[in-house]
């Protein structure tokens, strides 16, 4: 029994492997970005004093770098600019940006520092849901705001007195998409979604908000975030006499999604969720992305939209700056999330100066305030400020987006 | 559950368990010359589909960048051997496992400062729609898949038993002692039953990649699912390494049928059914090993 034995000690080891991989080994960090010194800018008087310290908690490495990595920028760019512009109330600003490397605990680690030694005023990220909802309490304590770029519904319900949203939530998302489905006369719909926090939470928004338009899930399936085919999922649906399939997940689950799709010869029209609104999903999904609609902010499509919506020229401006300051890279709904955070901090310290107390209460007035993610009015009882007309829909025709009508 | 539905989960899961085959046959080559469970088996699979995205991107012929990744991941595999397991070609078994462990980690983390954390596609090596078959469809690619896993088992097989090469690598791992007074360089022949390894690991990923997509972390599921496979055939029998990748990718699919949250699921509980049950798997024989 020799072999046996090696075989039990060989899957001991993979167990150990295993927790190893899910744990989260080492991640390198990437040097912290070159501090941008306040500059003389040509009409300004040079800010001067003490800096006011802003913190920001971004996941530099690990699965959520693709949204810490241009929320870094962002913020990076707009320290630089509004310093050469005379600062804020005559003071510079100071980004001070930690990698939480995608881990609950290096988030919690950063918050402490942030807290406790650095002093900032305010605080923006994280960049995803559960390092959010990990150091809220933290800031919560301490009396200082946070304003997260992660959606989970859970970070703005209830509403903490010191803890904000910029990300656009599920439940707006769901309802932008409802809102389509009934105008086209969709009445049985078949639910296929990842079966991680960002699926099962779209999930749960499409069974609320499905029977209160008139429709019916016929079938709910879901899948693992590193599945590799749908086919059965999708197999099933198709025998369940849906008129619309409706995938919730990120990359690359619902490229996949599409893709067996068209390999089974469904011809169900399918659509999706915010977490496709992105060019890798045409990338992964190629040719069988076409026709897929999904609801998108504004940002995927800024150079479509007409002269009268309001967002237009802030997402222009938007573009214009971080390709300017970017090598002309493509920005992002997240790097938008952080541009959010960073103009309503920077409007409430001129309106409430840097105590982070007035900072919070100011924020809670944001009214208005058009941002790349929409348009913001918050209130005591609402720290997303956010509705469904943050979001358009959007298809993909021959690979390219397209405003859907 | 009806006809044509039964038929695609059949479908889906024979093209699954194809590639599950292709893995446990990479344990298996490493396990028949060393002794050695090689847990870096899915990272090489990862390395296959990776470079040949890289390749394709350079503008390579598909069939060049196909090919050209089994050659660098054999020398990969090579090069693990080399550096990491020959050095320490005294310790026990055990250790060499761990040490793949290691390796493993340290190939995904490589990949991932290379290729970066988003998935990649490859294009099928057949354009075209897939094929209607009963009220089910077939992918192109799939058949790719089948054919080419159908091809290296009896490549693997005619090895294994007609080569001198294969010999002497059953002998390394029966009675390494025995092997080297027969005059088998036991070093080389375990160095090359890595390189083998690497390089069906890398075939196993370039013919994955145009279903699934890949990215720096595909390879710890598959090896465990090639893993199950392998224990589930009989660890070191290549027939078995074909019938239980099948067999896995089809319980795994009917079962995912049912209830579909939990399809990985079922791969476990086939290997802790075998390793109750029957160790030896399904075709193993329980290999005696007279030395370590």
């Amino acid at each position: 029994m020799f072999q046996a034995r090696h075989l039990t000690v060989a899957v001991l080891l993979l167990a150990a492997a295993v927790v190893l991989v899910l744990g989260g080994c080492p991640k390198p960090t990437p040097p912290p970005p070159p501090p941008v010194g306040p500059a003389l800018g040509p009409t300004a008087q040079a800010p001067s004093g003490e800096p006011i310290k802003i913190g920001a908690i971004l996941s530099l490495s690990g699965p959520g770098a693709p949204l810490g990595t241009p929320e870094r920028d962002t913020l990076t760019m707009l320290e630089k600019s509004i310093n050469d512009a005379g600062g804020v109330n005559g003071r510079p600003l100071k980004v001070i940006v930690a990698d939480d490397q995608t881990d609950e605990n290096q988030a919690l680690a950063a918050a402490k520092r942030f807290v406790e030694s650095d002093k900032v005023v305010a605080c923006i990220g994280p960049s995803t849901s559960p390092t959010t909802l990990t150091i809220m309490p933290v800031f919560k304590k301490a009396e200082i705001p946070l304003i997260s770029c992660a959606a989970a519904v859970k970070i703005t319900q209830p509403v903490e007195k010191y803890v904000f949203s910029t990300a656009q939530p599920d439940v707006i998302a769901v309802a932008k998409l409802m809102d389509y489905l009934k105008a086209k006369g969709f009445k049985k719909l078949a639910v296929v979604a990842d079966s991680n926090a960002f699926g099962q939470s779209g999930v749960e928004a499409l069974e609320e908000q499905a029977p209160k338009n008139g429709m019916q899930i016929v079938r709910k399936e879901s899948f693992g975030s590193k599945d590799t085919s749908m086919t059965t999922q999708l197999t099933k649906i198709k025998g369940a006499g849906a008129d619309a399939i409706v995938c919730w997940g990120t990359n690359p689950g619902p490229a996949i999604v599409a893709k067996n799709a068209r390999e089974l010869k469904i011809t169900t029209p399918l659509f999706m969720s915010h977490g496709v609104s992105n060019a890798k999903f045409v990338e992964l999904a190629g040719p069988a992305a076409d026709g897929v609609i999904f609801p998108s902010g504004r940002i995927l499509v800024a150079d479509q939209l007409t002269d009268t919506d309001k967002q237009r020229s802030v997402l222009l401006e938007y573009t214009k700056a971080f390709q300017a300051a970017n090598e002309g890279k493509t920005p992002d709904h997240f790097g938008g999330h952080a541009w959010d955070a960073m103009h309503m901090i920077v409007a409430a310290l001129r309106s409430a100066g840097p105590d982070p107390k007035a900072l919070a209460a100011a924020l809670e007035q944001t009214r208005d305030f058009v941002g790349v993610g929409g348009i913001f009015n918050l209130s005591p009882t609402d720290h997303n400020g956010l509705t469904k007309d943050a979001f358009v829909l959007v298809t993909v025709k021959e690979g390219k987006w397209e405003i859907v009508k | 559950m009806h006809g044509p539905e039964l038929l695609q989960y059949l479908i889906t899961g024979l093209t699954q368990g194809a590639i599950y085959a292709l893995v446990a046959a990479g344990f298996n080559l490493v396990y028949a010359a060393t002794g050695i469970i090689n847990f870096a088996q899915g990272e090489f699979v990862m390395l296959g589909g990776l470079l040949a995205v890289t390749f394709v991107a350079w503008h390579m012929p598909l069939a060049a960048a196909v090919l050209l990744p089994i050659l660098v991941v054999m020398a990969v595999g090579a090069a693990v051997h080399w550096f990491a397991i020959r050095p320490l070609r005294r310790a026990h078994v055990v250790t060499l496992i761990m040490i793949t462990i290691g390796v493993s980690v340290v190939l995904r983390g490589a990949a991932r400062l290379i290729w970066g954390a988003d998935s990649h596609p490859l294009p099928p090596f057949t354009p075209g729609d897939s094929i209607g078959l009963g009220g089910a469809t077939v992918q192109p690619q799939s058949l790719w898949i089948v054919g080419v896993t159908a091809v290296a088992g009896v490549a693997l097989a005619l090895f294994f038993r007609r080569t001198l090469m294969g010999r002497a690598m059953v002998a390394c791992a029966l009675n390494s002692r025995a092997a080297r007074l027969a005059g088998i360089r036991v070093d080389r022949m375990n160095m090359w039953a890595f390189a083998f390894a690497g390089g069906i690991g890398a075939l196993a990923g370039s013919v994955l990649t145009p279903m699934t997509f890949t990215s720096y972390d595909v390879g710890t599921l598959l090896a465990l699912k090639g893993f199950c496979a392998a224990v589930l055939g009989g660890i070191g029998n290549n027939m078995g390494a074909v019938l239980g990748g099948l067999i896995l990718g089809v319980v795994e699919s009917l079962g995912a049928g049912m209830f579909s949250g939990y399809k990985d699921a079922f791969a476990f509980v086939v290997l802790l059914l075998v390793l109750f049950l029957r160790p030896a798997g399904l075709l193993g024989v329980g290999l005696r090993r007279d030395d370590q």
